[in-house]
């Protein structure tokens, strides 16, 4: 079973991105389940949701409290205390983040993309869960992304959709496929 | 077809399938999503119904009421506090034999302020005479609404079916949503014999003098005890129809031999289960699931329970100053019966606290101790109290009756 952490900000599509990942393992066959970190629904607040992904069926519904993986939609997030909290040794954060993963400072297997710049060039505002999702499925090789882009086509159409998989594409290009590929077998054998 | 869904947005779906006529709402956090969705499906012209915005929960039952007595299938939904300011249609609505559907997406109640998961606020109404139907998962969230709709119209008394706040309501899984066809094949369409019609004038909801309350009461209580059949026949004709089963009143999973049996309501069954297989090494517990709390499936729990030794009640309210509500109705249950499990009582999860597999070892534990626990909070951390709360296990024990 994988485990994944999302934190963001209230706005920034913190819960959509957890539903994407998990609409993507579930259309793929996978069974998965997406949910909220119990906090306050506010505008700019830290926030968190959590996405578990297994092949087999699974029952279980308390928070995930040691997770695989985590993103980190926005990089100041990092400084908040609890963020890497409960993380498994060895797992991964992905930061959306300009910076060079050795500049911040986080201990770990911790890689970067600059994810808001992304969208805003192809979508025109800086919502970054299209390239990290896409850079977390690369990465770990959890999901083919082709299953991330046809979860996009089911909550997403027209120019919006359109720029989204371009986006998805764009991102492709600029990650290490297969970096977490081990991590990633360890969590769902 | 199965899907990834959120709950909120499956049980919209659901209600669609089902073609209430009018739809009444007040919106409240964790029930929102739910109709917001309806009302964009009725606004998308895809569900043909008086969708009514009011403006209080009061206003939504009492629209929900009016339209049923006139003859409509109808439906509202609430959580919390809005189920409270609910409460005197509640008991309008069942005293008067009006079906309908309430979905109550189950939260905490203030104050405390608190928008997560407990089931203080359906247990608050649960004398109202209401049906209540508490959900697993999101598959049966939506296999229990529309058995409602056909529930609701075979008793004549209205059902509220309970689904956990974000435990339920906020989360995105695979749900097989039914089709239109296999609805309309499950239930027929609505009608209330009992209708108003102007051309046939008739009063509902009229003084009752002593002569005639008691029998009034009287006749309710039977029919809600008589529900029992017909929520065991909705499962069962929904199984042949969808493949899919809820239960009926009450569902047992486990081992026949077991020894310790924990009861519970909600979606907390299903980390209690995954945690049973990942702690092998602890005793194998029969786990017992209330899908039914009204009607109380006293007979059936009777059943579930043969054979063990104990039993661990683990619920999500309490009434303060007594016991666990479920926990003292299950005690009552087994009064009396020949070689009845000891019953230890637990609240857990309390305000969206989250629950943890190790609860799983947690209530193994109490069910092999050798004190009896009438009731306490079983995940409070009194380290975060004064002194002066913290109402040491001696006094709290002293306060239950501890029979140790």
């Amino acid at each position: 079973m994988i485990e994944v952490r999302i934190h963001g900000r209230g706005g920034q599509g913190n819960v959509v991105a957890a539903y994407l990942l998990a609409t993507a393992a579930i259309n793929h066959g996978d069974h998965a389940l997406a949910f909220p970190a119990f906090g306050a629904e506010r505008r700019g607040a830290p926030v968190a949701a959590f996405v578990r992904m297994a092949k087999q069926p699974f029952r279980r519904r308390d928070q995930v409290a040691h997770p695989d993986f985590l993103i980190v939609q926005d990089e100041a997030l990092l400084h908040v205390p609890g963020i890497l909290a409960g993380l498994k040794p060895g797992g991964g954060v992905l930061v959306n983040s300009r910076r060079a993963a050795s500049e911040l400072g986080v201990e770990g297997t911790v890689q970067t993309l600059p994810a808001s710049e992304l969208a805003v060039e192809h979508l025109g505002r800086p919502m970054p869960n299209a390239p990290l999702l896409a850079a977390f499925l690369l990465l770990s090789g959890a999901l083919p992304i082709d299953a991330l882009k046809q979860a996009y086509s089911e909550r997403f159409k027209g120019a919006t959709l359109d720029a989204n998989l371009k986006l998805i594409d764009a991102t492709a290009a600029m990650v290490e496929a297969g970096a977490w590929q081990e991590t990633a077998d360890a969590a769902s054998a | 077809m199965r899907q990834a869904l959120e709950g909120s947005q499956a049980i919209a779906r659901a209600v669609a399938l089902c073609r209430p006529n009018v739809v009444s709402a007040y919106p409240i956090t964790p029930q929102t999503h739910i109709v917001e969705n309806i009302a964009k499906l009725v606004a998308d012209g895809e569900l043909k119904c008086e969708y009514v915005s009011v403006e209080s929960e009061h206003s939504a039952a009492s629209v929900a009421l009016g339209a049923a007595a006139a003859g409509a299938r109808a439906y509202t939904a609430s959580a919390s506090q809005g189920i409270l300011l609910m409460c005197e249609v509640l008991y309008d609505i069942a005293g008067l034999r009006i079906p309908m559907v309430l979905t109550c997406a189950n939260r905490a109640v203030s104050a405390p302020l608190s928008i997560w998961n407990d089931h203080q606020d359906s247990m608050a109404v649960r004398d109202a005479g209401w049906i209540q139907l508490f959900c697993a998962d999101n598959q049966e969230a939506v296999d229990t609404t529309i058995q409602a709709f056909r529930i609701t119209q075979d008793t004549d008394l209205p059902v509220m079916v309970c689904v956990d706040g974000f435990t339920l309501t906020h989360t995105l899984e695979p749900i097989d949503l039914p089709t239109q066809d296999q609805v309309d094949d499950f239930l027929p369409p609505f009608v209330f014999a009992r209708a108003l019609d102007p051309r046939k004038p008739l009063s509902i909801g009229t003084l009752a003098t002593p002569e005639w309350f008691t029998e009034a009461r009287h006749s309710h209580h039977g029919a809600v005890l008589a529900a029992s059949d017909a929520i065991v026949a909705a499962d069962r004709d929904w199984q042949q129809l969808s493949g899919r089963g809820c239960g009926g009143l009450l569902q047992v999973d486990g081992p026949e031999d077991a020894r310790i049996g924990i009861l519970c309501m909600g979606s907390v069954v299903g980390t209690l289960q995954d945690a049973r297989e990942a702690m092998p090494a602890l005793p194998s517990a029969r786990i017992i699931r209330l899908r039914s709390f009204r009607p109380f499936p006293a007979q059936a729990l009777r059943e579930a329970c043969s054979g063990l030794d104990q039993v661990v009640v683990l619920e999500r309210a309490l009434s303060p100053g007594a016991t666990g509500i479920v926990g003292a109705e299950v005690r009552a249950a087994l009064y009396g019966v020949a070689n009845a499990p000891r019953v230890q009582n637990v609240a857990a999860g309390l305000g969206g606290r989250d629950m943890p597999l190790t609860l799983y070892a947690q209530l193994i534990e109490l069910a092999q101790a050798a004190a009896t626990t009438d009731f306490a909070i079983l995940d409070v951390e009194l380290d975060k109290l004064p002194a002066e709360d913290r109402y040491p296990e001696a006094a709290v024990a002293a306060v239950s009756g501890d029979r140790s």
